[in-house]
């Protein structure tokens, strides 16, 4: 059964059975990652390119080494050393690559939509690294694949997403991702960072964090992210930790059995506490192996369909 | 599936696999260094039945993998259908030991050769010899079976459906008409 898009934009509106579908072929990846060889010569023949008009390290590699180990001929886009700088449009810019016979783009941009757009302007098949505060499709999936691998379900789990939500990509499509997939999503974090109507995407909110750890089997927590001027929303850094800040004591004190993500990059001693990052509940590093095997199984199901 | 006839039965597989087993031992000089590796589906369990078969007679259990080779396969272009991939479970070391891959029917011999690729990802085998059940002909590649249950010669519009026990719910041989693509 192929995937019903020959694109991934976002996980709004994806089907349970294609994410299913992407969690369940990336066990297979995950099992080549463990050989000697972390080579297969699925996409052989096959030109990707890797269009990043934002700062990513994480993202960036996990996609160049997934499609590496595809057999993949990936090419690397920064903009820092391209003629964007000499002035062209995106729409030249992609329109010029794929005069060079590209097929498939991964492209993160901060202009919410853009993914979108390059659907209709060339035939490649594109997959969304991250579109401004908009999506970070391969992010929830890797996480919904984490969670999967470590409790052995997402259906009735109940998951806690905390931090900067109004802000947050990895938010919006793990909320999208992990209901569609029947858990139960709760969002917690300042008021002044929690949008408005997220009510209605059928999140509940939970002001407390230490509410939040009881409440929940599951928190994903997210990087506050002092480059999008996420220090305007609360007071300071001090309150922050003093109200939102995981700490081992906290956990301690609320519950023993929970799992805590991360997407990284980590502030250290801001949203999680240095032995929490370290600790025994999180799987940070788990979540970024893991990433390649969810990236090559999203290349492989869209880079082999006919 | 319209069947054409029935080549093999349950006694008749049975009795094939303890002839399989015993080649093995004879051609390798005993079980020494030897390991099974099964193609899925199939191949799985018919490497799980010779290894008992050679636990049997020489008192040695083999090690047994299991190799999806569907990520090695060339037909992704020319293929409709998105084929189902599935993991491949080898957990011991094959570099220097000798391998025998086990599948069910040997047709153009693709198969075999996106598993002889497969295999070299995970090692390099000192050797690795090819245990089939039905060799039906129309080889596309140099390919040639080492153990051979049946030779059947087929035509085109002809397929060997191999059932067994733990899959399909019998063990037997099938001539059949080809499914119309």
């Amino acid at each position: 059964m192929p995937l019903s898009s020959r694109h991934l934009l976002g996980l709004q509106g994806v089907p349970k059975e294609d994410i299913q579908l992407i969690l369940d072929t990336a066990i297979t990846f995950r099992e080549v990652l463990e050989r000697p060889i972390k080579r297969v010569p699925t996409l052989q023949g096959k030109t990707i390119v890797n269009l990043f008009y934002e700062s990513s390290t994480r993202t960036r590699i996990s996609f160049e080494l997934a499609e590496k180990r595809l057999s993949a001929d990936a090419i690397n886009f920064a903009v820092s050393t391209s003629s964007v700088n000499k002035g062209e449009s995106l729409k030249d810019t992609v329109r010029n690559i794929e005069a060079m016979k590209v097929d498939m783009v991964v492209i993160r941009h901060a202009a919410a939509g853009t993914p979108l757009m390059l659907t209709k302007l060339c035939d490649a098949n594109i997959i969304n690294a991250g579109d401004g505060i908009h999506e970070h499709p391969t992010q929830a999936l890797l996480d919904m694949y984490s969670i999967r691998e470590k409790i052995g379900r997402l259906e009735g789990l109940k998951v806690c997403i905390v931090g900067d939500i109004a802000h947050s990509r990895v938010a919006l499509s793990n909320i999208f991702g992990l209901k569609t997939m029947g858990a139960k999503v709760s969002v917690c974090g300042p008021s002044t960072m929690i949008p408005k109507y997220i009510q209605d995407l059928g999140v509940d909110v939970i002001y407390n964090i230490d509410e939040a750890i009881q409440e929940n089997d599951v928190l994903n927590v997210l990087r506050i992210q002092l480059e999008r001027k996420a220090r305007e929303y609360f007071p300071s850094i001090r309150e922050y930790i003093k109200y939102f800040g995981i700490t081992s004591e906290r956990l301690e004190k609320n519950k023993k059995d929970i799992l805590i993500l991360h997407p990284g990059p980590i502030n250290r001693g801001v949203e999680l506490s240095s032995d929490v990052a370290d600790g025994p509940y999180q799987i940070i590093l788990q979540q970024v192996t893991n990433g390649v095997a969810v990236r090559m199984a999203v290349l492989y199901l869209l880079g082999t369909l006919n | 599936m319209n069947i054409k006839a029935k080549l093999v039965d349950k006694e008749g597989l049975d009795r094939i696999l303890t002839r399989i087993a015993h080649e093995i031992l004879e051609k390798n000089k005993g079980s020494k260094n030897l390991v099974l590796i099964g193609m899925r589906t199939r191949g799985e369990f018919l490497a799980k039945r010779l290894q008992q078969k050679i636990k049997d007679i020489d008192g040695v259990e083999l090690p047994l993998g299991v190799l999806d080779v569907t990520l090695y396969r060339d037909d992704f272009r020319t293929r409709l259908k998105q084929p189902q991939v599935s993991v491949s479970d080898i957990t011991f070391d094959i570099n220097e030991k000798d391998v025998i891959l086990v599948d069910d029917v040997l047709y153009t011999g693709r198969t075999v050769r996106s598993a002889l690729n497969a295999l070299m990802d995970f090692g390099r085998p000192s050797s690795i010899q090819l245990c089939i059940l039905v060799d039906r002909g129309h080889r596309e590649l140099p390919i040639r079976a080492d153990y051979v249950g049946k030779n059947i010669p087929t035509s085109l519009n002809e397929e060997i459906k191999l059932k067994v026990e733990e899959y399909d719910g019998e063990d037997a041989i099938y001539l059949v008409e080809a499914e119309k693509k």
